[in-house]
């Protein structure tokens, strides 16, 4: 008797974790149709004809196929030199970070290290207060680096909170054994950073160049506020004036005449833009995410 | 005599291992060059600062800067279009990405789980700019897809980019779907780690998943949870300027003018420096003091704080 009883309330039991799990999956399916629509859409419309997109026949899949927007991309010149300034920006500005970030990071992350715990909160201090905008504003003008390539790679050459990230890593990664192993040989604390220390923080080292690398491909604020040459723009500040102040160039397409047709190809361009914008990172993404999801994983030990 | 013994050994210390002075001297620099010389500047706030004077110069008008800035009925809204923001995006946006994680935790098809994961944390590499731009493209009017949708089903189209009271929901939805999957991660890696023992325990006693979600998963993970509360708390003013400075035109801006843009229009645009320190400064001390006190009661209540 009490025994059947157990049974009947065991089956009960699955039938509602069955019913949750179900419930689990449609949620993340949901989830997922959410968070992939838009970018589907964003998409297709990038590869239909301008009249399908301004007539809304484009739901999920392209409609009346054609490149017609891409060719638009690429005969814009601003866009094109759009282009090659980040991958400047990008290459140096991350170099210059993993350098500056593995500079700190090492010597904070050794107890040897006299006057550690000053020079981390010199360094900690300056994630919760800051001068503001108008001085720092007021120090790029006297430094005379407003209106420079420099202004976008020297004032943002190391992010306190990557140092503290890269330290936790080499804290736990590098045993003190190892370090006092090699000062008895002879080894200097420089030698030990160069042989030792960066060949055993390639993983840290690719999450920083990952989070760095992202933070110089998409940033446009400090381009606003600190640069005027057009030719010096990266490429936010150019997809800004396409997409959201509505400046694009049409002299390049006047040949398609009627105002309506042009409306509706600056309207596709801007798919296009969107998706020739966003194809480097999201290309590169999946081959680091196993190292971003490490990085978020190494922050969250201290943090 | 006992404080010389111990410059002795302190200087003999810093002598053997001189060279991590060397190695740490140029990122210090950068700090001391970066942060702290600009630090001063929030005097700025209680002067009426004129460049060609200085800081030192100028003439000091104690605490007008903040007066003139809440003696304005359109200044208290910019501080209550900051706080609506920020408690809005907190309230919504928090408990998504730990939903999401549990959610993803629960399922055991490895290659359901993957394509979730990687779906869910594509958004955030999209670039603000990049973002806003889908938004304006998708709620436009005439041409947008939503309205489109709307449309279709008989409704009449909705300007949403130019609705005052729509500002809210586009800025904290759009910021969930680019961000919940990249905050999910942390707690998803927390739930990889409870024990398998303490899961099994509970099988065995009879739980059902979700008693196991509620007694096992959640309380295991309470550190992380409360440790970013406290973090997002902390940072309630501090919205995504940049984000919230793209979305704004002239239609929407009663309801989208924040505390940071503002500063960044009366500094920069207007050069106005003395009030826009002022505004800034009010801001920052209002976020430490919220961090505080978040920390604090974390303290108190779940035994866990950043400090």
């Amino acid at each position: 008797m009490k025994t059947g009883k157990t049974e009947a309330r065991k089956a009960e039991r699955y039938i509602g974790d069955d019913l949750f799990m179900a419930a689990i999956y449609f949620f993340l399916l949901v989830v997922l149709i959410c968070m992939l629509y838009p970018l589907i859409y964003v998409v297709s419309a990038s590869f239909s004809s301008p009249g399908a997109v301004a007539g809304g026949k484009v739901f999920l899949w392209p409609v009346e196929p054609t490149l017609l927007g891409y060719q638009a991309v690429f005969q814009n010149q601003k866009i094109v030199t759009g282009f090659l300034n980040p991958v400047f920006y990008l290459a140096v500005g991350t170099s210059v970070n993993l350098v500056m970030t593995m500079l700190a990071a090492y010597p904070l992350s050794r107890k040897e290290f006299y006057g550690r715990k000053v020079v981390t909160a010199i360094f900690v201090f300056t994630m919760y207060f800051s001068g503001g905008l108008v001085p720092s504003y007021l120090l790029m003008k006297n430094l005379r680096l407003l209106d420079t390539r420099a202004v976008l790679i020297i004032p943002v050459a190391m992010s306190v909170w990557n140092v503290i990230i890269a330290r936790t890593y080499l804290q736990n990664t590098i045993p003190d054994e190892l370090f006092e192993a090699a000062s008895i040989d002879g080894c200097s604390e420089t030698g030990f950073f160069l042989k030792v220390v960066l060949p055993l923080s390639k993983p840290i080292m690719a999450v920083l160049v990952l989070y760095y690398g992202v933070y110089h491909w998409n940033s446009y604020f400090n381009a606003m506020i600190y640069l005027k040459s057009p030719e010096l723009q990266p490429l936010q500040i150019v997809l800004r004036e396409i997409l959201l102040l509505g400046k694009v160039d049409m002299t390049m397409i006047t040949d398609v005449a009627a105002l309506e047709k042009m409306q509706g190809l600056s309207n596709l361009l801007k798919y296009a833009v969107i998706v020739v914008a966003s194809v480097p990172m999201m290309c590169i993404y999946p081959f680091v995410q196993k190292h971003f999801v490490k990085g978020v994983m190494v922050g969250s030990l201290k943090g | 005599m006992h404080v010389l013994l111990q410059v002795k050994r302190s200087l003999k210390l810093m002598k053997r291992h001189w060279q991590f002075y060397l190695l740490i001297s140029l990122p210090l620099l950068y700090i001391i060059v970066f942060c702290y010389v600009p630090m001063p500047g929030v005097l700025m706030a209680f002067e009426r600062y004129s460049p060609s004077k200085g800081l030192f110069g100028s003439e000091w008008v104690g605490l007008r800067n903040f007066k003139q800035f809440f003696a304005s009925p359109s200044n208290t809204r910019i501080i209550w279009n900051t706080l609506r923001i920020g408690l809005y995006s907190l309230i919504a946006g928090f408990p998504i990405p730990i939903i999401l994680a549990i959610a993803v935790n629960e399922v055991a098809n490895k290659r359901f789980k993957k394509t979730v994961q990687m779906v869910t944390y594509a958004p955030y590499f999209i670039s603000t700019v990049v973002l806003v731009g889908i938004l304006s493209q998708i709620t436009d009017p005439r041409l947008g897809i939503l309205n489109k949708i709307i449309e279709l089903f008989g409704g009449n189209a909705i300007h949403f980019m130019g609705d005052p009271n729509m500002f809210d929901h586009l800025y904290v939805w759009s910021g969930i779907w680019q961000g919940a999957g990249y905050s999910s991660v942390i707690y998803i890696a927390a739930l990889a780690g409870v024990s398998k023992e303490l899961q099994e325990a509970a099988v065995v006693d009879g739980a059902t998943r979700w008693e196991r979600i509620w007694h096992v998963d959640l309380p295991s993970i309470r550190p992380q949870i409360v440790i970013l509360l406290i973090f997002n708390v902390g940072n309630i003013l501090n919205i995504g300027y940049e984000k919230v400075y793209l979305m704004q035109n002239d239609l929407n801006i009663q309801k989208s003018e924040i505390i940071s843009t503002f500063v960044y229009k009366v500094g920069l645009v207007n050069a106005d420096y003395g009030f826009s320190a002022a505004v800034g400064l009010f801001n920052a001390l209002i976020s430490i003091i919220l961090i505080m006190i978040a920390n604090a009661v974390a303290k108190k209540t779940a035994e866990t704080s950043i400090w």
